[in-house]
């Protein structure tokens, strides 16, 4: 190891957040991740600059995988880094510097069958908003949505686009048996269900749709960039 | 071939892991205790990433149906071949028709079958480690059960009669408390350590945290007093690795394991360094585990005793087969 005692102690200083409007926070997780996170609100501008970062240490010789969030990035690295100060001076130059990455994506439509028994928090989600269920499925369906992310379960989308008219906090009992292709609203989050399991999103309607196959050439039908179209198929309400 | 014939569940083939596939949302899964895999593997001069089975229910019975060179690694444990116990971490030679049983670990958690030339199961996506939450990977995705049938590789009459010292001697962590039902394991600060209170931040540190029965390869779950951070936060959903410390609303802390989900979003508060995870997956439901801090050097430091260690053995293991090689040549030649 070649870094000295007072690079070792800046990174921990880093570790500990100061929470800045404007600067990106960088900590180590461990020995061999560092996460990255944009300042500031949930934008597609600034998702579009976590973007342009994947491709930029997608170059880089040191890194493994790559994890990318909402706002932030988590970079795994194949051995610890030598100098993790200069990975994250690294970092923070691309951040700076980098313009936003613009992803022609694909436009997939999906049609929903809203609310009924496989969409029953819909009428919590109406609730939560003070309107109608017919105004939530209405505005749910209003606009397009982009894939941020995938994470959390293979092949899941984070989408941004939800009208924070019907963000809805997610449950605080979760469903237990929620099926794969739930259309749901967690937070300002909206996404569908990838997995069979328990999951604590509001269902509001259901698509019969397989996000994940592992044994095809590219697993995840989603990708970053893709827009996504939901279009009501069928109202039970 | 292998034949399983009595089995709880939560028993999966597993390798070194998959990576690489996070950016899909698959999880790294593979082995939880990485070192006593890869001493398995070395004790049989397999290649690094060839596939076990991972004990984490006992007893375990299987039998072989064609000859082939074996090792369990991980635990301490009745080991018997057709009733003939065997030494953990020892390498020994199965013929066809013989049972193998793994009885309750005496210390430890998880075991691990290790088999000459591995297990062969289809790889996917760069894997054979089993994808529980995916339902692929491993057999058919999912546990194993009596009956189940398992190729493995064709390392049939490979010398064998020797062992590794077991990784809870070899690398005893010199901090460990005199107790030894408290395993200590040290931990860089993560991001959102300082946003926890100065009060609950000594408390992470100096608490005996228990490990509670909602513990399992996703993730451990403890039990100890409540950590509170000075405001609440809302964060936006991000990586996860094994070994990152969450901490939800209630305060009860949540270390991520191997089948972590990729993404979440709970504050984290630390993360277990990597030298350490494997101290975690072998400490079981009930015991207690302690914090201690460290910073980045040492954390990196700490990986080098599992590498000489893991380098030793794969000299000795190569210098012993090598004598015996040779010694077997001699006599077979004096025989003509």
């Amino acid at each position: 190891m070649t870094h000295s005692p007072e690079r070792s102690a800046a990174l921990s200083d880093r570790n500990a957040r100061t929470v800045t409007d404007d600067a990106p926070v960088i900590s180590m997780i461990g020995t061999r991740a560092m996460l990255f996170e944009a300042p500031g609100a949930f934008t597609m501008a600034h998702q579009r600059r976590i973007w342009a970062l994947i491709d930029a240490a997608g170059q880089r010789s040191d890194v493994q995988e790559l994890i990318p969030g909402v706002t932030n990035l988590m970079l795994v690295f194949s051995v610890p880094p030598e100098d993790p100060d200069q990975v994250s001076a690294w970092l923070r130059h691309a951040w700076e510097t980098l313009p936003e990455r613009h992803i022609e994506g694909r436009l997939f439509e999906i049609g929903v069958r809203y609310g009924g028994e496989l969409g029953e928090d819909l009428h919590r989600v109406a609730e939560h908003a003070g309107m109608t269920p017919r105004e939530v499925i209405s505005i749910h369906h209003g606009n397009d949505y982009t894939v941020c992310a995938i994470g959390s379960a293979p092949g899941f989308g984070y989408l941004h686009g939800l009208d924070p008219r019907i963000a809805t906090p997610r449950k605080s009992v979760p469903s237990l048996h929620m099926l794969a292709g739930t259309v749901t609203i967690g937070g300002m989050q909206a996404g569908i269900s990838a997995l069979t399991g328990p999951n604590g999103w509001n269902s509001i309607g259901f698509t019969e749709i397989t996000l994940f196959d592992p044994l095809t050439e590219s697993p995840a039908l989603f990708a970053i960039g893709d827009r996504i179209r939901f279009r009501p198929e069928r109202i039970e309400l | 071939m292998i034949t399983v014939l009595e089995t709880a569940p939560l028993n999966t083939v597993q390798d070194a892991g998959r990576p690489g596939y996070r950016n899909l949302g698959v999880g790294v899964s593979g082995v939880m205790d990485l070192p006593a895999f890869q001493a398995g593997n070395i004790l049989l001069e397999n290649q690094p990433d060839d596939a076990c089975i991972e004990l984490q229910t006992f007893p375990f019975l299987l039998r072989f149906d064609a000859p082939v060179s074996f090792a369990v690694t991980g635990i301490d444990a009745d080991i018997e071949l057709d009733g003939r116990l065997l030494l953990p971490w020892s390498a020994a030679t199965a013929a066809a028709g013989q049972t193998l049983r793994i009885g309750l670990p005496r210390t430890g958690a998880r075991g691990y079958i290790c088999f000459a030339g591995g297990i062969d199961v289809p790889v996917i996506l760069g894997s054979r480690s089993t994808q529980l939450r995916g339902g692929f990977g491993g057999l058919s995705g999912r546990f194993l059960e009596a009956g189940d049938t398992l190729c493995t590789g064709d390392g049939g009459a490979s010398c064998t009669g020797y062992a590794a010292l077991p990784a809870s001697v070899a690398l005893r962590n010199e901090n460990d408390p005199a107790s030894p039902s408290v395993v200590t394991l040290r931990f860089i600060p993560a991001t959102d350590y300082l946003l926890f209170t100065e009060e609950s931040r000594a408390l992470f540190r100096s608490c005996e945290w228990k490990i509670t029965p909602q513990s399992n390869r996703v993730g451990y779950r403890l039990s100890g007093d409540a950590l509170r951070l000075e405001t609440p936060v809302e964060l936006r959903s991000y990586g996860i690795v094994p070994g990152i410390v969450q901490v939800p609303p209630a305060g009860q802390p949540i270390v991520q394991m191997a089948d972590a989900n990729t993404a979440g979003g709970y504050p984290r508060i630390a993360t277990v360094i990597e030298a350490d995870l494997w101290r975690l997956a072998q400490a079981r439901i009930g015991s207690r585990i302690r914090f201690q801090e460290c910073n980045y050097e040492e954390s990196v430091a700490a990986m080098r005793p599992v590498g000489a260690w893991l380098d030793n053995l794969r000299l000795m293991v190569s210098r012993y087969r090598q004598s015996v090689f040779r010694r077997e040549s001699v006599q077979t030649r004096g025989k003509k």
